[in-house]
C-alpha cells in the first residue's frame, strides 16, 4: 500500500468472474501516520473503505475489460471492527452481488491473519467512461502491476 | 400481487424522503419528486432486484439525451410503470 497515492491493493490473489481476493501490505511508515495518530499510527477507516472500494472496482474493471471506470457512490454499511497498524498483512475479497445499466454494487470485508477487520455491504458504483485517456492509461498499468491483468492481456 | 406501479412507488417512497401518498401516476420522477441521479440509482438498484430484471438506464438516457425519445416516457410514473411491466414480460415473467 502506499497510502498518500491512494495506492491500496497490492497484488490480486484471485480473481474469478464474480469475486475478487486481493493483498494489501500496511507500510511501515507514512505520513499519513504522522497524523492518524501522533504515537499511535493507524490505517484511517476511510481508507479501509477505500481499499475495499478498490478491490470491487478492480473486480468490475476486469468484469468490464477495462474498457470503462468504476467510480465510488455509495454504501449501505460500513464496519470497522478492528485497529490496522503499520506493517499488517490484509486480505481484501469482493464479490459482485448486481450489475446494473450503469452502476455495479458490490460486497467487500478485509482480514488480517483471519480476524475480521472491516466489511461493506452494498458498495455502489457508478460505471462510466474514462473521463481523460491518462486515467485509462493510469488503470491499465497498474492493473498489470497488481496482477489484474496479465502481460498478454491487451 | 400488488401493481407495477405501486410496488414502484413503495421502491421511492422507502429509498427516498418522498411520501407515498405524493406519488400520483402523472408524477415526474426527477422534476415532481425531486428525484436526483443518485436515488435514482438506488431505485433502480431496488426495482432490478424486485422485478428481476437490468432497467436500461444508459439506454433511457441516451434516447432522451439525443432526442429520441421524450423524458416523460420513462419518468413519468405511470410510464414508467408501463416500462417495468414490459421487461418484466420480455424476460418471460
Amino acid at each position: 500500500m502506499r497510502l498518500e497515492y491512494f495506492q491500496m491493493i497490492d497484488r490480486v490473489l484471485e480473481l474469478a468472474p464474480e469475486s475478487i481476493t486481493a493483498e494489501a501490505l500496511v507500510p511501515p511508515a507514512s505520513p499519513v501516520f504522522e497524523g492518524h495518530f501522533p504515537g499511535h499510527p493507524l490505517v484511517p477507516g476511510v481508507l479501509l473503505v477505500e481499499t475495499m472500494a478498490q478491490a470491487g472496482g478492480y473486480l468490475l474493471l476486469s468484469r468490464l475489460n477495462l474498457s470503462r471506470m468504476a467510480f465510488l457512490i455509495g454504501t449501505r454499511e460500513v464496519k470497522l471492527r478492528s485497529f490496522v497498524g503499520p506493517e499488517t498483512r490484509l486480505t481484501v475479497t469482493a464479490k459482485l452481488v448486481h450489475e446494473g445499466s450503469g452502476f455495479a454494487v458490490t460486497d467487500a470485508a478485509i482480514t488480517a491473519a483471519g480476524r475480521r477487520v472491516a466489511e461493506v455491504k452494498e458498495m455502489k458504483f457508478s460505471i462510466r467512461d474514462f473521463p481523460a485517456p491518462e486515467l485509462a492509461e493510469a488503470m491499465r498499468v497498474r492493473a498489470r502491476e497488481i496482477g489484474l491483468l496479465k502481460d498478454q492481456d491487451s | 400481487m400488488a401493481s407495477a406501479f405501486d410496488r414502484i412507488a413503495e421502491i421511492i417512497a422507502n429509498t427516498s424522503d418522498v411520501p407515498l401518498e405524493n406519488i400520483k401516476p402523472e408524477s415526474h420522477v426527477i422534476e415532481d419528486l425531486g428525484i436526483d441521479s443518485l436515488d435514482f440509482l438506488d431505485i433502480v438498484f431496488a426495482i432490478d432486484k424486485e422485478f428481476g430484471i437490468k432497467v436500461p438506464v444508459e439506454a433511457w438516457t441516451q434516447e432522451v439525451n439525443s432526442g429520441a425519445a421524450p423524458a416523460e416516457q420513462y419518468f413519468v410514473m405511470q410510464n414508467l410503470a408501463a416500462r417495468i411491466e414490459e421487461l418484466v414480460a420480455a424476460k418471460g415473467g
